[in-house]
């Protein structure tokens, strides 16, 4: 089982990654929970969301507390709240940022796996938007390998309609330009 | 079947609700509930059923239209959850004995005060005396399935009482993960249309639920009771059919590596998943523990609880409510009576855990079951309480 913690900040449609990613995870077969962690959600403020996959029926009803992998959405949360709190040793974190590899490192005094990708960027071009969401999920598919990449276009097509495209474009680019960072 | 799919349970509980051929629904929406209420009036606005949604301006309002709804002979359906459902509280004793069928779901939720809109079971044991059926959900495939139940069950001519299917709050109604929804045709085939008792109509005047002097009254609450007790063997025999025809088994009591264990754990809702999987990690540490799950809270299945708990010398019950001045959680309370007079019962231990949406992982469970073994009287504990 591998278990995912997002950090986004309300309206970035961190919760919309969750789903999605139960989604693709479902259809292709396997296991998989996705949720917002509950509570209040207020535009603007830090938001978490967690997913769980698994080959097997998955019966933990808890939250996660040792994510194996750590998102983070919005690039202004480094430094603002500990997106690393309970990362296991040889878990992954991955972030949406402009900075290079070493400055975040050295930000948050992190040795573990790091991966990074422009989404902002990205999304800015491609949705015309700033918000990364959907683009992240291409990046978590290609470092992660926890899905196929295909298996997001139906629920992409099923929750963005005339949109799906762009937003096909936008993770296509994020799971090309993601790095692991040394 | 239907395709397994991906989707919210509670987005899920509204399509179920949708499959069950309703004529009326009122709503009032309230976290963590609001979803279903949103959905199925979607589903009624986009015309995908022929029903009437009410949007009523309250819950004593919206369980006061299903009761006026129900007795002119509609299938009738409404949710809530905690404040929502004390709102209903003074109704829903006048819907049981009315014998109203009205089927109800309930997003499980801490009531106030202090406010917290987070999960617990102190809504649905506040409504305990109502004379409602009273069935939890331990995941989102049996919040499906129990809702299509209840309405048979509710209506069913040995029945003809309120039912209401709880699925607590966030930690079910918030989840996304696979589902599998039976066809149209496989629920037509399941649930047959309501036959009515008697229904009001203005042509045909009748008086429904009377005002009642002394000399009839306590009959009437006998009437009650032994409707509410009798309703078990129909519960059952409904729930076996849903197993023949879907493959999926129901219970009054559901036991899981109960054999031979000294130690039980005692669970009602989703928390016995989690349960499931302490049991599994202690077993394998050479523990003699199971797990026990109460999935029928009124009528309560003494004699199946019996037959699941028989031969343990410990029964750890799982509180997820208070009764305030009693002795611990109104589970266990109720568990220490029924079984008082028995033979060689387990001890009973009772932890109060999960309130307000304290979370509650495997290792509180194995937490909990270490920690019973060194307990030696029968008293509660708040379990995780900073003091």
């Amino acid at each position: 089982m591998i278990e995912i913690r997002w950090h986004g900040r309300g309206g970035q449609g961190a919760v919309t990654s969750v789903e999605l990613l139960a989604l693709a995870a479902i259809e292709e077969g396997k296991y998989a929970q996705g949720f917002p962690a509950f509570g209040p959600e207020r535009r603007g403020a830090p938001v978490m969301a967690y997913n769980r996959v698994s080959e097997k029926p998955i019966k933990i009803r808890s939250g996660i507390y040792k994510p194996d992998v750590v998102v983070v959405l919005d690039p202004s949360l480094v430094g603002l709240v500990n997106v690393t709190d309970g990362l296991k040793p040889e878990g992954l974190l991955i972030i949406n940022t402009s900075k290079p590899a070493e400055t975040l490192r050295e930000q948050l005094k992190y040795k573990g796996k790091l991966a990074t990708v422009d989404a902002t960027h990205i999304a800015r071009e491609e949705l015309g938007v700033p918000i990364a969401n959907t683009t992240m999920l291409g990046a978590v598919m290609k470092v992660t390998k926890v899905l196929k990449l295909e298996s997001l276009n139906e629920p992409l097509e099923e929750r963005f309609g005339k949109i799906a495209n762009k937003n096909k474009n936008a993770l296509k680019r994020a799971y090309n330009d993601v790095k692991l960072a040394k | 079947m239907g395709k397994r799919i991906g989707m919210e349970v509670g987005i899920a509980a509204a399509e179920a609700v949708g499959l069950c051929n309703i004529d009326v629904a009122a709503v009032y929406p309230i976290t963590p509930q609001s979803h279903i209420a949103e959905h199925l009036s979607d589903i009624v606005h986009d015309g995908r059923i022929d029903a009437e949604f009410i949007t009523v301006e309250s819950e004593h309002s919206s369980i006061s239209a299903c009761a006026g709804a129900s007795a002119t002979g509609a299938r009738v359906y409404t949710a809530t959850s905690s404040q929502g459902l004390m709102y209903m509280h003074e109704v829903l004793p006048i819907v049981s004995a009315m014998r109203l069928p009205v089927v109800m779901g309930n997003a499980n939720r801490a009531i106030a005060g202090p406010l917290n809109i987070w999960n617990d079971h102190s809504d649905i044991m506040n409504q305990r005396d109502c004379g409602w059926i009273v069935m939890h959900a331990e995941n989102g495939q049996e919040v499906i399935d129990m809702t299509i139940q209840s309405f048979k069950i509710a209506e069913h001519p040995d029945v003809m009482l309120p039912t209401v299917v709880n699925m607590d709050g966030f930690q079910l109604t918030h989840m996304i993960e696979p589902l599998e929804f039976p066809t149209q045709a496989e629920v037509n085939k399941f649930l047959p249309d309501r036959v009515p008792y008697a229904t009001l109509h203005p042509d045909k005047p009748v008086s429904m639920g009377c005002f009642n002097m002394p000399e009839i009254f306590t009959e009437t609450m006998k009437v009650k009771d032994t409707a509410l007790i009798n309703s078990k063997r129909t519960i059952i025999k409904i729930w076996n059919e849903w197993g023949k025809q879907f493959g999926r088994n129901y219970k009054p009591v559901e036991t899981y590596k109960t054999k031979g264990a000294e130690t039980l754990i005692l669970t009602v809702g989703s928390m016995g998943e989690t349960a499931s999987v302490a049991v599994d990690e202690m077993k394998k540490a050479g523990k003699s523990v199971g797990l026990v799950k109460l999935r029928l809270w009124r009528p309560f299945p003494l004699d199946e609880l019996r037959a699941a708990i028989k031969g343990c010398k410990t029964l750890i019950v799982m509180d997820r409510s208070v009764t305030f001045g009693g002795i611990g959680g109104p589970v266990a309370t109720e568990i220490k009576s029924l079984i008082f007079h028995d033979k060689d019962r387990p001890r009973i231990v009772n932890y109060l855990m999960g309130l307000g949406g304290r979370d509650v992982m495997v290792e509180d469970f194995i937490t909990m079951v270490e920690r019973a073994a060194k307990k030696k009287d029968e008293t509660y504990e708040f379990y995780g309480v900073r003091e």
